[in-house]
């Protein structure tokens, strides 16, 4: 049995929350370089610079990649022989998220009530996603979550005989709807099988995934290849004012699911898809 | 075609500016964006007055991160404009005549884009640092309640932002698909 003390939960996620949302990781970065040199048109070339000197201003200015700061989604995948003490486990996730926002000047972007629509002031609640795994060790992933393009995502309760044809027309609908409201180049992730919440949930956890890292399945490695040549095709592009650029990645990610569904979630995110990872 | 534009943005200045012209921006703007929006609408259909004088005025929809001590503002990019869509229509009857943003807009706001004479330019989602750089100053001018959606006024300097959508209804989105 180990002993975690949950102020050593807070304090990881208080410094997630403002690494991510001041830095993106090195693979998101060597993708937009890839990009800017695939680009032909002097629009899509000048939207790629302006985001790669955003980037750039963003470290050494400490001024957060995008206002939006998003809401803090959390997964944790927690050793099954650790033994959280010193206080309530989400209190402790919630109160890393409260000091890193405001310590952090990152915007507070979350209402307490869908509808009543008042500002917590504090950007909590965060999304907390757990699963106990077998060992003593944590490991925590901080996303934060912008909005333009996640009310650009979808699910869609497939029938089984749509098979793959359906599966690749629901992503290629999703993105094409997105187009210029997402922030592309975007990144997709795909969640196909599981229940309806399981598949939005593999989505979301897809888009973790490094940029150009493929699935370990070979077929579902080829559909995120292609799908990534079609979503290109689009020619939605940089800005959605044109190019070759409209996806970095698609990662999709897969489960059982029962014999009368094909259930199959996207989860688009803008080219600020920001991501921490820390295992402790 | 590259343009240098000042506000406030005249009717005629509009009438100046094509789908795909990459502009530079300067002067005074204000900032808002779903709540304020909310907010301006709700209080026009009460019969008040608006906290801002719409006549020939440009609205940055957007919502900043704070401002680190010493600078105006924190980083402000544009929010998608769409969501705007319900309210933009009945500021432009009243005088608004530019918006920036990102994303689509209706048919309703094209329709009141020509009714107006008035035009829609995006910003590039997502280069929020980059573009705050381009602002000078910042004040709130009401809606503080909202944080970081009350309703402020910046002053701009060569702000970057192509015309999406011109006052005849071109619309550059459509050219691309």
């Amino acid at each position: 049995m180990r002993e975690i003390d949950v102020k050593e939960l807070t304090n990881n996620i208080k410094e997630m929350c403002i690494e991510a949302n001041y830095g993106l990781t090195d693979d998101m970065k060597a993708a937009l370089d890839k990009a800017y040199e695939a680009e032909e048109t002097e629009l899509a070339k000048k939207i790629l610079g302006q985001l790669e000197e955003n980037l750039k201003i963003a470290g050494d200015e400490m001024i957060p990649i995008c206002q939006d700061t998003g809401m803090a989604v959390i997964f944790l995948e927690i050793g099954q022989d650790i033994h959280f003490v010193g206080g309530n486990f989400e209190d402790a996730i919630n109160e890393g998220v409260r000091a890193g926002y405001t310590e952090g000047y990152l915007r507070k972007s979350v209402v307490s009530d869908p509808l009543e629509r008042v500002n917590t002031n504090d950007n909590t609640p965060a999304i907390i996603h757990t699963r106990i795994v077998p060992g003593d060790k944590l490991k925590i992933t901080v996303a934060p979550k912008g909005f333009g393009s996640e009310n650009m995502s979808r699910i869609f309760m497939l029938k089984p005989a749509q098979g793959i044809e359906g599966v690749k027309e629901a992503i290629l609908t999703a993105v094409s709807d997105a187009g210029p409201n997402a922030c592309p180049p975007m990144v997709v992730g795909v969640g196909v099988g599981g229940t309806f919440e399981k598949a939005a949930i593999m989505a979301k956890q897809a888009l973790t995934r490094e940029v150009g890292k493929h699935s370990d399945i070979p077929y579902v490695a080829e559909l995120e290849k292609e799908m990534l040549e079609k979503i290109n095709a689009l020619g939605i592009g940089p800005g959605g004012l044109g190019g070759k650029t409209t996806a970095f990645a698609v990662n999709i990610n897969t489960y059982a699911t029962h014999i009368a569904g094909l259930p199959v979630a996207v989860n688009i995110c803008c080219h600020v898809n920001r991501h921490a990872v820390r295992v402790i | 075609m590259e343009k240098k534009i000042t506000t406030p943005i005249s009717k005629d200045k509009v009438k100046d500016l094509k789908a795909g012209d990459y502009c530079y921006i300067s002067g005074e703007i204000y900032v808002a964006r779903d709540a304020a929006h909310k907010r301006m609408v709700e209080s026009l259909e009460r019969g008040e007055k608006l906290p801002i004088d719409l006549k020939d005025a440009c609205i940055y929809y957007m919502g900043p991160s704070p401002a680190r001590e010493g600078r105006p503002i924190g980083s402000a990019g544009p929010t998608t404009a769409t969501r705007m869509d319900k309210y933009a229509p009945i500021l432009m009857d009243l005088g608004q005549t530019a918006m920036i943003g990102k994303g689509k807009r209706s048919p309703e706001v094209i329709e009141a884009m020509k009714r107006n004479t008035a035009v829609y330019f995006a910003a590039v989602g997502g280069a929020g640092a980059l573009l705050s750089k381009c602002i000078k100053e910042s004040e709130i001018v009401d809606y503080e309640d909202l944080g970081a959606e009350a309703l402020l006024k910046i002053k701009i300097e060569d702000f970057p932002a192509i015309v999406v959508i011109d006052h005849e209804g071109n619309n550059l989105y459509e050219n691309i698909k």
